[in-house]
């Protein structure tokens, strides 16, 4: 049986890794998490055979607890809106931690027979587990709109260094004194973890929330893979390194996109430039739905720029169905997708995806920043930050040096946009004053509806 | 185990998951995501022998909150990611067209 256990893992530690490498190619991606799902079935079961598995009531907790955890989450996974996937995935991955963090303590309060090495592995992975937890939490709530104030106050990183300082102390305390530490510390180091988890959190802002996410499903592959060697598992150490060490690239990719290191994510305050910003000059200009129809109608390119805006708006179906009037028309369509657009990378590709928009016409910063310049209309749904010009001329601007679209460099701008007020982050959009701009003010689903209509009068 | 292969292993699985991301496009890095946070629900094996163990109550409430949350995990990491990846079949591109 044990022979048998031991193939389960290490097959489901083959699948895990064949399964992310099929997710590299939007035609196989799907294949790949149905191998890896296989996989964890496969573990789970043989599981139930292990041998340290013992007592029918620990065998009866088992069962109930995977249908609880598993009937919340799975009914929730279905339910859950393509806009609030970024939050859903914190909150599973926060899940992910605190299970590893569990486990550790566990195991550090049964202090039974690890050797020094578990024993301290028990506790990193213990430290790191519950700051991705607690942390993972605050996040989804930021994002879900539960929690919307950022918390800052003066000497917040020394407090937090403080805070953070301890716990490790803490850590090597109960690494170091064999089976000798008492429940007290072990307590106090978990719950000085989940605050530490929380305070790193509670300062950075819902703009660079997906960086944040993002690194912390690093974090708990790693715990997850410490926790592994603790219970002497490989099936957990492959995976949970595989995750840590993806997540870390994934992370460093993300903050690239942002053109901020990610020490500056973590540690500084998103905003707070020292400067003073440049005033804008100019007014903003409004334009009439029926106007801007007009225009894209007779125009030969037409560039579309989404933001999250647009997909909180659901606009994303009217939009398409706009732009397949305009391909009839023989109006060449394109989108635009900043990296950050949506709230992580690729979100906004998950979005259009959605409602339909092929592939073909979605284009990175990359591939479509050179095209501005031809572009007869950019049409601006729900995106800010992104076309901000100030970002490539103001050094004072809190996105200064963040790579943009240039969508001012288009002949013609129209902004679809809420209000006059300034965005998420609370910059100024230099572009929105611009001489080529006009803005068209309300819901975005309900101007393009207006659009898709009056396109079709034209 | 023996910690010089544990340390291997840590090495080899590191190298591979650095590997096999970093030829995945951006237009996948949200469903990716998404799939590795899946993988680490693994944990759910972990926490299963962790209270399959326990012995006093403690160990046992901790035991019991850690395969809630791993089978949270690993439940809903691969409904997510299988709802997202699901719209990007090549076929429903065709579709559209």
């Amino acid at each position: 049986m044990d022979f048998m256990i031991k193939a389960s893992y290490f097959i489901a530690a083959g699948l895990f890794i064949y399964g992310l490498k099929k997710m590299s190619s939007p035609a196989s991606a799907r294949d790949g998490i149905v191998w890896a799902g296989v996989g964890m079935i496969l573990a789970t079961l043989a599981t139930f055979f292990h041998e340290s598995i013992h007592g029918l009531t620990n065998y009866l907790l088992i069962i109930i607890a995977i249908a609880i955890g598993g009937y919340l989450a799975w009914t929730s996974g279905k339910k859950v809106a393509m806009t609030d996937m970024p939050q859903m995935v914190a909150l599973y991955n926060g899940m992910g931690g605190g299970a590893a963090a569990a486990i550790a303590a566990v195991e550090l309060i049964q202090r039974s027979g690890m050797n020094f090495t578990e024993q301290a592995l028990a506790v990193v992975g213990g430290l790191i587990g519950t700051i991705a937890f607690s942390g993972s939490l605050i996040a989804y709530a930021k994002l879900q709109g539960i929690m919307r104030k950022t918390i800052r106050f003066p000497m917040q990183q020394l407090l937090n260094a403080s805070a953070f300082i301890i716990t490790v102390i803490l850590g090597l305390v109960i690494a170091f004194s064999g089976t000798d530490y008492g429940l007290g510390i072990l307590f106090i180091f978990f719950l000085l973890a989940l605050v530490f988890g929380v305070m790193m959190t509670v300062p950075i802002g819902g703009a660079d929330m997906p960086v944040v996410i993002s690194l912390f499903n690093a974090l708990t592959g790693l715990a997850v893979g410490f926790e592994g060697y603790v219970l002497d598992n490989p099936a957990m150490m492959i995976a949970g390194t595989v995750v840590g060490s993806a997540g870390f690239l994934l992370t460093q990719l993300m903050a690239k996109a942002m053109n901020r290191p990610i020490s500056n994510v973590l540690f500084s305050n998103f905003g707070d430039a020292t400067g003073k910003a440049q005033d804008v000059s100019g007014s903003m200009k409004e334009i009439e739905a029926s106007d801007v129809s007009v225009m894209m109608a007779f125009a030969q390119k037409v560039v579309i720029v989404p933001g999250y805006g647009m997909a909180v708006a659901q606009a994303q179906h009217k939009i398409w169905e706009l732009v397949k009037q305009l391909q009839e028309r023989n109006v060449t369509v394109k989108f635009a997708i900043h990296p950050v657009a949506g709230r992580m990378p690729g979100h906004m590709n998950v979005l259009l995806a959605e409602a339909g928009v092929p592939y073909d016409i979605i284009y990175d910063l990359d591939e479509i920043n050179e095209e501005f310049a031809t572009t007869d209309v950019t049409l601006v749904i729900g995106a800010n930050d992104v076309v901000n010009p100030a970002a490539r001329t103001d050094p004072n601007s809190p996105i200064f040096g963040m790579p943009i679209l240039n969508a001012d460099k288009s002949k013609n701008i129209i902004v679809i946009k809420r209000g006059k007020g300034k965005g998420f982050s609370g910059i100024e959009n230099h572009l929105f004053f611009a001489d080529n701009t006009r803005m068209l003010y309300g819901d975005a689903q309900a101007v393009a509806s207006e659009l898709v209509s009056t396109v079709k009068e034209v | 185990m023996e910690g010089i292969i544990a340390l291997y292993i840590f090495m080899l699985a590191a190298f591979t998951g650095y590997e096999v991301i970093s030829k995945v496009p951006v237009i996948l890095h949200t469903p990716l995501m998404s799939g590795s946070n899946f993988i680490h629900g693994i944990v759910l094996v972990g926490a299963m022998v962790a209270l399959g163990h326990a012995g006093s109550k403690l160990e046992m409430l901790f035991g019991f909150i850690a395969v809630i949350l791993a089978a949270g995990n690993a439940a809903g990491g691969y409904v997510v990611t299988e709802r997202m990846l699901e719209m990007f079949k090549p076929s429903d591109k065709k579709e559209s067209k």
